[in-house]
């Protein structure tokens, strides 16, 4: 009875055009839907935003229509690139698609860069000069790079001395340079200060390279100059360093005097209070920022990434915006992929609970972040979150034991490979 | 802004405009969208997708819930499991099991 004599009110006010761009009054939300069925439009097909597509469909129960807007055609994943310089895998292996996301998800996808964002239009400017109305607005859009904050570099040098830590043209670069270097050559590393994307990234990829070198090029040298004074499962790393490499991999941190005070690109010479190093290969990790469409929306404060409602990942700045993934700040969550795409999840239920008008799940939320030091050899540090006066707080967790067995370390490299499989099938297929 | 404008019975049909959205939904639960952070390791929808971690659809619950209660103690060796259910009460394990139970291997 009830629910005809509300069909029949609702055909007549959408009829009459009436209907939809109220809800927004009854939800004590700020911002309007203009079509009875929402369209929520999603910047990035990366872990976050690829992740927050399919769950805006999979929570609304297709209910909801979903726009990502990519530019790439495929995106190959930054988890596994380290891997991928050991020769433990190859690009295929990294690389996804958006065909499941499509065909199996009915996510509408467009190839093309977001231009502009105009909040209070609620409208998105493609490169390609069309223009898309949204009711909610994702992004998910990775971070940039604070270049010349180590002196001497330039966006012009990283195609020579690659960061590598944006997966594709970057990484094969770096994957041809520890090949073709000279046998007893030094490799040197210039890691990021905090906060970064991946904490364990940069000493996983020594790890990786140092597995390369041992078979290849075993009188090679490894240096890692480091702002920090201390880094993620440092501990861990270095045991299986000691164990694997002996002495190959030189750390050196900020009480070591390893802040680099300048970079001489064409000569690879580095210079620190520490000492000058003159070397064969160098990969700089510049400090990170989050990516230019969310500075020019407006949606970054003077740290340089994205306030948000750590519930709902709502901008603080821009209502109907909401910000995930490693542009984020996320209470204590790393900037992982499996963090970003547990943003994901949370903030398309989020979405999908505004729109319905049902109260937030209050779930507990997860990372966990696999490295190889080896081939059999892996280490985790894993985390569950919770929101606690308004932060995403870590209420368990940590690291690998120290000292642990093979077989437990050999486990966890397998683990690790099983992690890349299961989180890409999530976000980008079935 | 517009909104202020509205006569009240209009507010009340803005409202039931949303239901067609809500008819076919159910709400997400918290042990549904607990659930679907598993999924990263052991696989979407928890489905077996191809590596070394245990897909847990269609797991007998009872079965699950001594498990996961044996990991949270330490009586079941585990690597990185025992780090994540020390966060997770027993009730909560309860709930996640029932809800990987429903799902189709
Ligand atoms: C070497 C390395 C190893 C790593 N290993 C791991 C690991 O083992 N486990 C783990 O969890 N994480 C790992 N990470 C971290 C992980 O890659 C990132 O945290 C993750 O990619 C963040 O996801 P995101 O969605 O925020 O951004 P991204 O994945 O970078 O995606 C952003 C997307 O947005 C698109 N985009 C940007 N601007 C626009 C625009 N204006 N219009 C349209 N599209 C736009 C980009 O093309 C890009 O595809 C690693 C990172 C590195 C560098």
């Amino acid at each position: 009875m009830i629910q005809s004599n509300r069909r029949t009110l609702i055909k007549a006010l959408a009829a009459a055009g009436l209907g939809a761009p109220l809800a927004a009054t009854l939800n004590g939300c700020s911002t309007p839907f203009r079509n009875a069925r929402p369209h929520v439009v999603v910047i990035g097909g990366g872990f976050g935003g690829a992740t927050a597509a399919k769950y805006l469909r999979r929570f609304s129960r297709n209910q909801i229509d979903v726009t990502l807007i990519e530019p790439k055609q495929t995106y190959m994943t930054c988890p596994g690139s380290n891997w991928y310089l050991a020769g433990l895998t190859d690009v295929p292996s990294l690389t996804h698609d958006y065909e499941a996301l499509k065909t199996q998800h009915g996510v509408k996808v467009i190839h093309d860069t977001v231009s502009r964002v105009d909040g209070d239009a609620q409208s998105v400017s493609l490169q390609n000069g069309e223009t898309l109305h949204y009711d909610r607005l994702v992004m998910s859009p990775g971070i940039d790079f604070v270049y010349d904050a180590v002196p001497g570099y330039s966006e012009a040098a990283s195609e020579v001395l690659p960061h590598a830590y944006q997966a594709g043209p970057q990484t094969e670069l770096l994957y041809q340079q520890i090949r073709e270097m000279r046998q007893g050559g030094t490799f040197l590393m210039i890691a990021p200060p905090n906060p970064f994307r991946c904490p364990p990234g940069p000493y996983e990829r020594v790890s990786m390279i140092a597995a390369y070198f041992k078979e290849h090029n075993p009188t090679a040298k490894i240096i890692v100059l480091d702002p920090k004074s201390k880094f993620s499962k440092q501990a861990l790393f270095m045991e299986g360093w000691q164990e694997l490499y002996g002495s190959m991999i030189e750390w050196y941190g900020k009480n070591d005097g390893a802040i680099v005070e300048e970079l001489d690109v064409a000569n690879k010479t580095v210079s620190c209070e520490l000492d000058t190093f003159k070397a064969d290969v160098i990969n700089v990790i510049p400090p990170q920022k989050a990516a230019k469409i969310a500075f020019d929306t407006g949606l970054t404060d003077a740290t340089g990434w994205c306030p948000v409602n750590q519930e709902t990942f709502e901008s603080t700045q821009k209502r109907g915006i909401f910000v995930i993934g490693d542009a984020s700040i996320a209470g204590q969550m790393p900037k992982s992929g499996h963090s970003a795409s547990s943003h994901g999840k949370m903030c398309a239920a989020a979405i999908v609970s505004q729109l319905n008008n049902w109260a937030m799940p209050r779930p507990k939320n997860a990372n966990t972040c696999y490295s190889l030091v080896g081939a059999h050899y892996g280490i985790s540090i894993a985390g569950v979150y919770e929101m606690q006066d308004g932060i995403i707080k870590e209420i368990a967790g940590g690291v690998s034991q120290m000292g642990a067995s093979q077989q437990v370390r050999k486990m966890e490299a397998e683990y690790a490979r099983g992690w890349y499989k299961s989180i890409t099938a999530d976000v980008w297929k079935s | 802004m517009k909104t202020v404008m509205m006569p009240l019975s209009a507010l009340f049909v803005g409202a039931l405009s949303l239901m067609p959205l809500a008819a076919h939904a159910d709400v997400i639960s918290n042990a549904e969208l607990s659930a679907t952070t598993c999924f990263m390791c052991h696989g979407p929808e928890g489905k077996y997708s191809g590596g070394a971690i245990p897909p847990l659809a269609g797991y007998p619950a009872n079965i699950m819930v001594q498990q996961l209660k044996d990991m949270k103690s330490g009586k079941r060796p585990s690597t990185v499991m025992q780090r994540h259910l020390k966060a997770y009460s027993d009730e909560e394990i309860e709930a996640l099991a029932s809800y990987f139970a429903t799902l189709k291997p």
